[in-house]
């Protein structure tokens, strides 16, 4: 059984079929990548699981256990964390106490909450930026504070919306090497993400979504050799 | 010194100032220094709700008016003394603010239109006092005065400087709840849900419970005041308690001290009372009438703090004073 299990998802927005019967596996400890290009439903299925919004069909079992409809707070404790494509720092709060929030999760005392934030805030590289005011960092870092803050609740699952998005290179390998260092410490990761460089380096399995509808899914050297792929992503009279 | 402990080094002087005000003191500027702490205290309350966790009333006056009018007709009408009456006002205050942080937070109301929602209470509950003979209804509820010359702290009776202790009291009480509150659990999961609300849900913080708490214990401090108000005045007109006035006044204190700050409440009323009181001495000193000079001169201090210190006049302080951003 697989930990996260999407089945026959379906999403409209008044009448626009934005997911349209999903279904994919991620399993226990893997670091599964959904790709595909704008508007595909890729955000839509990842709020699905996030419980931003209740779908309108199928379903969605973590750990055995049906999620599809909970409220977000209650994906959290259930064990799934996120983050956001645009970045939501509490920006009046230091870098410390943002991690705080989420740490206090796990640990319901604020000492202890503290403690497990410093150690969360050292494996991010942002321990030297604990006390600054989150509004005060660069986009790598708040980047970085959104996993932080994310890890901090003590996911079982990851959620990563676009995280490398407007990176240079060599902050999206930084990033990169985080993530797979966390996946090897046994955290499963979903990512929805552009940069293939970073879906190339990082993914053990990538499914691809075209308006909605899921076409193809496999390695990631695979999929991008796919033909069904290639003419979604660069039009179907294009020979490559 | 340590940052803790030049902050208890502050904390202990103003103590020992206060406490010892009374002996340097004559009664009209122990009246001054009571009405201080009595707007410390309300903004304290109110900085619950809004400074820690971002939402903002515009009708805290209701919860003054319903503690004021909650012990004065249980002391009026049935003898029972204000220690008793608190617990009731409290429970009618929270009661009222639940339900409408329930109806807002049920509903998505936030912003601008919950600060609506919270004037729209309170005003048709000044209307609904109005209609209430037994209470009194426009003519006014009046609490029996007589000349005191022991305090009667049991009944709250007594003279000025009885009223200004208690006052105090009730000011260190609620800085020392604030405090404790800020650190704790609470006070992180209500600035997560300040700064954004979408971020609090996705770490897991049930936002909806956590706000409905800070209404709650806002409303219940806020009717402690009304509570002492009724006491110390010993009238009560729904077209005063009610009134938006008393809900703006309530919030001047902290938003020019410093929002979401401990000490900007209390620096706050210090400044507005003392310098509104001043300058309503001069005009009267000068023979000069002029109606509305204190609600002008509020209109001043607003527009310039807004202009030149918009995060309120503590947190520079707090900075020259080595005490960190704004606690």
């Amino acid at each position: 059984m697989a930990l996260l299990e999407v089945r026959a998802l379906s999403k409209s927005f008044r009448g626009l079929r934005a997911v349209s019967g999903a279904s994919f596996d991620v399993p226990e400890g893997g670091l599964v990548a959904l790709i595909g290009p704008n508007g595909a439903g890729k955000t839509t299925i990842f709020n699905m699981a996030a419980g931003v919004y209740s779908p309108d069909e199928g379903q969605i079992a973590f750990g055995g256990r049906r999620i599809d409809g909970l409220r977000p707070h209650q994906i959290c404790a259930a064990g799934i964390g996120r983050t956001f494509q645009i970045v939501k720092p509490f920006a009046g709060l230091s870098v410390l106490d943002n991690v705080i929030v989420g740490a206090l999760q796990r640990e319901p005392g604020v000492p202890g909450a503290r403690a497990r934030a410093l150690g969360i805030l050292d494996r991010l590289g942002l321990a030297a930026k604990q006390d600054l005011p989150a509004s005060s960092l660069t986009l790598p870092d708040r980047k970085r504070l959104e996993v932080a803050r994310a890890l901090a609740t003590g996911p079982r699952l990851l959620l990563l919306d676009e995280v490398m998005a407007g990176l240079r290179p060599t902050e999206c390998d930084q990033m990169v090497a985080v993530f797979r260092e966390l996946n090897r410490g046994g955290l499963t990761i979903l990512l929805i993400e552009h940069v293939m460089r970073a879906v190339m380096a990082l993914a053990q399995q990538v499914v691809v979504l075209h308006h909605g509808e899921i076409i193809a899914r496999g390695a990631p050297a695979e999929v991008v050799r796919d033909p069904a792929v290639l003419e979604c992503y660069l039009g179907e009279d294009t020979e490559v | 010194m340590s940052r803790d402990a030049r902050i208890g080094a502050l904390l202990a002087v103003l103590a020992a100032a206060l406490i010892a005000l009374p002996l340097a003191a004559n009664s009209y500027l122990l009246s001054v220094a009571t009405l201080v702490l009595y707007f410390a205290y309300t903004g304290q309350a109110w900085n619950v709700m809004m400074g820690f966790a971002g939402q903002l009333s515009l009708g805290h006056a209701l919860y003054v008016g319903l503690g004021a009018y909650a012990a004065a007709a249980l002391f009026t009408q049935f003898g029972i003394g204000p220690w008793a009456g608190m617990w009731l006002a409290m429970a009618l205050c929270v009661a009222a603010g639940v339900a409408i942080g329930f109806l807002a937070f049920r509903f998505g109301i936030s912003g601008v239109y919950f600060a609506l929602l919270t004037i729209a209470f309170a005003e048709f509950t000044r209307i609904g006092f109005d209609h209430i003979g037994w209470l009194g209804g426009p003519g006014g509820l009046f609490l029996k005065v007589e000349a005191h010359k022991t305090a009667d702290l049991a009944n709250l009776r007594g003279g000025q400087t009885m009223f200004y202790y208690v006052m105090l009291a009730l000011a260190s009480g609620a800085f020392a709840l604030c405090a404790w509150l800020l650190r704790s659990r609470a006070g992180y999961y209500w600035r997560a849900i300040r700064e954004d609300e979408e971020a609090a849900r996705a770490l897991g913080i049930n936002t909806f419970r956590w706000k409905l708490l800070a209404v709650a214990i806002s409303a219940a401090m806020t009717s402690l005041a009304g509570v002492f108000f009724a006491f110390y005045y010993n009238n009560l007109f729904p077209e005063q308690i009610f009134h938006i006035s008393q809900s703006i006044e309530i919030i001047l204190g902290p938003i020019v001290g410093g929002v979401g700050t401990l000490f900007g409440p209390i620096l706050g009323a210090a400044m507005l009372t003392t310098l509104a009181d001043a300058l309503n001495n001069l005009v009267a000193a000068m023979g000069w009438d002029i109606p509305g000079v204190k609600q002008v001169f509020y209109g001043v201090i607003l527009l310039l703090v807004v202009m030149f210190v918009p995060n309120g006049i503590w947190p520079p302080i707090a900075k020259w004073l080595g005490l960190g951003r704004g606690s």
